[in-house]
């Protein structure tokens, strides 16, 4: 229940906001909304022991039985891992932002999404029923859309916002797909459910096609090569924002979901090799580029791509686990996944730790290139030392959490080319390689924050404010980040034991409690381990590189090192633009006359092919009750204005002819004894002709209709058809009862809705759900309309465009 | 369009109260006998329509200082909110419920949440339809 709760909190408080926000207009209004993720992160946090112990919570809310989604909540060590980073993280970017963003922004629309997210992440983690999930899988899409394009005005924000929004939701849906294939097999929407179930299904093609697009999801949300390219481009976000969702938080929910999806995937030969291949070319391509970055938070957003492949790629070793069941292999194994889980609580931590850092040199400096910086460690000492610290873990070295996690990594790597499962062979040797290059340039990138920035030679001619220390409020959130990343190192294994060793019995279902599952993490694995070799390797290698880093940039020129996704991606969009463009044109042509010939050609070609398709044009005049002479003189009235309306001289007249229909048919109401709609009918008409009266007054005069006469006969002879349509519809209705009629059921409203009008008790009851949004469809029209001719005379205005 | 004839204004002004008047009783009658909402409200904003038609638009703004924007999005929110309202009584969505009171000038009537959302539809529809009509024709 606590967990349920949990996820709307924040949804909750982000409705208040705006009202919180017109009292306190200042920044203070960061203080209140910090309680949110403070108290969420103490209630969660208080669930760490029992979860250690290896408990699990669900909490139920049914919700729609016959389609199987019920709003199911499960919190097991996995989730648990994600929703403290959420909620930590969470905590720290708030605090930072308080002093980071100036008290001219609207922080009210910013607390408002950053909660909207904080409540999305959470139910995306949090949530077991797979329909629940991408409901929540999409808002933190939107939510993190929202958050990129906060400083909208600006060209770049906007564009990073829609690539981002783009590539995260086409991924979205594909997963979508993968798990209606999911529900399609086993039956079921719960993930627990199909964990327990999925052993049988295997076989089946949907399975393989589930798991294509499933990965799809995962890959385009945690950025992974090639769907990467949103990530640099989101970095238009204030700093917070891609402190805690393009580093810390949202990348990571791609990962959750290949971790959650482990069991059921895992230990399949594709799963295997698609995943830990392309966090592999990922956690490659990434360091590669981050080292020819010259903005820092470009580098960044390089190495946090490289890093999501780093953890992609261990949670696809870690699934060759599954295959062989319960044995000392699949131990062995799994210790990758273990790593994983590792390396993605030391990754928020460092990684958290730098972009803060970064965002203090961009605020208080006002430039974040690497090329205008240097010499910055006399003027700011403490952010160096948190520099120093985030970015040497993130290099691997010791005594940095990064150390523990990338020791590990290597081992899993090692430990794979012994591998005897799915033909490895020159795979695990090839893997190796990558990954060890990868880790030489992620050293050389981390040597270049550090040394590039405060390090060398002073410039102040070429950065535009005085440098100085960050306030105090603004180290205090990297500095605890900082402190983690020591503490870590120094008691690996109370994280271990008590967050990771749940969350791998989560992911290893069938190994859970096994002997070895969760390892003691040790810093000193003896001289001769492969690991530290390694590590001393990368080192050495690192150095060189980036002592000579002027000679061998030349690579980056090369053919296909210099490959620009990004330039495929704007000419695809471009492309998809103009294709759009050209078939709206084929049929928009902006004349109502053709939209009513389309219509009516729909029209007749749907309903009468239905008829003749069915055969049902057989008619049956035996129960109509006889017609009478009044009804007679209304019909010939009817036929009397509509034919004149064709001749009519102008709009004026015309309008009231098409009155004259529309009371004649209130008068057949009244004939046939309907109240209601004779006075809803009566009154229509008068308010409709009014506004039509109104609207006419605008238009120039009716002008005598020139066209071809082929046209003309083709018009002529599409009103005739929909004209016998509409009566064939009306007469066959009568004679083909193809169903029981339902009508039999209103005659008790008395009893069901206690009300004697039938027409209203369908209105208010029966159907009020109908009622109730065409109340919501007729309230947006209004809305439309208005701002439809309101906001048109603005738009020759200001322009918004300032960059 | 300033249209200034008499015997139109002074019609009006007792019609427009007979319309209203005629509105609200539909409105009410609507569970047993024909009207309800929808029509209620069509029937008040053809009051105002008539109005507009007659008078200019600021002479009605004056003597009917209503945001109609405000009007409908009030109408929106009861309709729905009756729906959600019941769900927070552990009903099903959009339950109605029906009790009899004794009121003091009415006698014995019964009460029951349809009308909230009958008044909400009325509302929109009155909303609407005159934001619509009032927008078209301010738009010179």
């Amino acid at each position: 229940m606590t967990i349920s709760l949990s996820i709307f909190i924040p949804f909750l408080a982000a409705i208040f906001v705006p009202f919180l926000y017109k009292r306190i207009h200042s920044r203070k209004i960061g203080w209140f909304i910090l309680l949110v993720p403070l108290v969420l992160f103490a209630a969660l946090a208080s669930f760490i022991p029992s979860i250690a112990k290896g408990e699990t919570y669900t909490h139920t809310f049914r919700w729609i039985e016959s389609a199987g989604i019920h709003f199911t909540t499960y919190l097991d060590g996995l989730s648990l891992i994600f929703s403290l980073l959420i909620t930590g993280v969470g905590s720290l970017v708030i605090l930072y932002s308080i002093y980071y963003l100036s008290e001219r922004e609207s922080l009210g629309r910013f607390y408002v999404y950053l909660l909207l997210f904080m409540g999305a992440m959470l139910g995306v983690v949090f949530s077991d029923n797979l329909m629940v999930v991408y409901v929540f899988w999409e808002l933190t899409s939107i939510s993190s859309f929202l958050l990129i394009a906060f400083w909208y005005h600006r060209k770049k924000s906007r564009y990073g916002a829609q690539k981002s929004m783009l590539i995260t939701v086409s991924g979205g849906i594909a997963m979508l797909a993968g798990f209606i294939m999911l529900h399609t097999m086993t039956g079921t929407y719960s993930v627990r459910e199909i964990v327990a179930a999925i052993g049988q299904y295997t076989d089946e093609p949907l399975f393989f096609f589930a798991m294509l697009l499933i990965l799809l999801g995962a890959f385009t949300k945690s950025a992974q090569f090639p769907f990467h390219i949103w990530l640099p481009d989101a970095m238009e976000a204030p700093t917070p924002v891609s402190a805690y969702l393009h580093s810390a938080t949202m990348v990571k929910a791609g990962i959750y979901l290949v971790a959650r999806f482990t069991p059921i995937f895992g230990g399949e030969m594709t799963w295997f090799y698609i995943v830990s291949s392309v966090g592999i070319f990922t956690l490659f391509w990434g360091s590669f580029n981050a080292v020819k970055q010259t903005d820092l938070k470009a580098l960044l957003a390089y190495s946090t791509i490289s890093q999501l492949g780093l953890v992609m790629s261990l949670f696809g070793l870690g699934s060759a686990a599954l295959n062989e069941g319960h044995s000392a292999n699949s131990i062995i194994y799994a210790q990758a996944t273990f790593a994983a889980l590792f390396h993605l609580i030391n990754h928020s931590t460092f990684k958290g730790a730098l972009f803060m850092v970064v965002g203090i040199l961009d605020h208080e400096l006002g430039t974040r290139d690497v090329r205008r910086l240097g010499g910055l460690m006399a003027f700011m000492p403490i952010t160096f030392s948190i520099a120093l610290i985030g970015s040497f873990s993130m290099a691997g070295l010791p005594p940095f959490n990064g150390f523990l996690s990338k020791e590990m990594f290597f081992e899993s790597l090692v430990n794979v080319r012994n591998l005897d499962l799915f033909e490895v062979g020159a795979m695990g040797t090839i893997f190796l390689v990558v990954a060890w290059l990868a880790s030489v340039f992620t050293f050389v990138y981390s040597m270049i924050i550090v040394f590039q920035t405060f390090f060398g030679e002073f410039q102040p001619e070429r950065i535009e404010k005085p440098s100085r220390e960050a306030p105090f409020g603004m180290l205090v959130a990297p500095s605890i980040l900082a402190i983690f990343v020591v503490g870590i190192f120094f008691f690996p294994n109370s994280i271990g034991n008590y967050l990771l060793r749940p969350a791998m019995a989560a992911v290893y279902p069938t190994l859970a409690g096994a002997e070895g599952l969760t390892p003691q993490i040790v810093a000193w694995h003896g001289i001769t381990s492969p690991a530290l070799l390694m590590t001393i390797g990368v080192i050495i290698l690192g150095a060189v590189l980036y002592k000579f880093y002027r000679y061998w940039r030349g690579i980056y020129t090369i053919a296909p090192l210099n490959w620009n996704l990004d330039a495929a991606f704007n000419a695809n969009l471009i492309l998809l633009e103009k294709a759009s463009h050209f078939f709206t044109r084929l049929y928009m042509k902006g004349y109502l006359k053709d939209y009513i010939v389309y219509i009516f050609s729909f029209f007749i070609v749907v309903v009468g092919g239905a008829i003749l398709y069915t055969g049902s044009y057989t008619f049956d005049f035996s129960n109509d009750a006889p017609v009478t002479a009044n009804e007679y003189l209304i019909v010939l009235a009817m036929a009397v204005a509509g034919l004149s309306m064709l001749f009519a001289k102008s709009r004026m007249s015309a309008i009231i002819l098409n009155g004259v229909l529309g009371y004649s048919i209130a008068f057949f109401f009244v004939v046939f004894r309907a109240p209601d709609l004779a006075l809803t009918q009566a009154v229509v008409e008068t308010v409709t002709t009014a506004l039509f009266l109104l609207c006419f007054y605008f238009l120039p005069d009716w002008k005598k209709e020139r066209s071809p006469i082929g046209t003309k006969v083709l018009n002529g002879l599409i009103a005739f058809a929909a004209g016998t349509i509409v009566t064939v519809l009306a007469l066959t209705v009568q004679g083909n009862k193809m169903f029981e009629s339902i009508s039999v059921y209103f005659e008790d409203s008395y009893q069901l809705a206690g009300g004697k009008n039938i027409v209203n008790t369908i209105l208010g009851d029966f159907r009020a759900f109908d009622t109730m949004l065409e109340v919501v469809v007729l309230f947006i029209a209004g809305i439309g309309v208005f701002t439809l001719i309101k906001l048109k005379t603005r738009k020759e205005g200001q322009d918004f465009e300032d960059q | 369009m300033k249209i200034n004839d008499v015997i139109l204004q002074t019609v009006t002004k007792i019609v427009v109260f007979i319309i209203l008047t005629f509105g609200v009783e539909l409105f009410l009658s609507g569970h047993n006998n024909p009207g309800g909402g929808f029509i209620g409200g069509l029937v008040l904003s053809s009051a105002f329509v008539l109005l507009y038609l007659v008078h200019d638009i600021e002479t009605v703004h004056k003597g009917i200082p209503f945001d109609f924007k405000k009007i409908a999005a009030l109408g929106a929110f009861l309709a729905v909110g009756t729906g959600i309202g019941s769900v927070l009584f552990g009903n099903h969505f959009l339950t109605q419920a029906a009790g009899h009171f004794n009121l003091p000038v009415f006698g014995e009537t019964e009460l029951s949440t349809v009308l909230v959302f009958e008044a909400g539809v009325a509302l929109t529809v009155v909303g609407v339809v005159v934001t619509i009509i009032s927008t078209i024709s301010e738009d010179v």
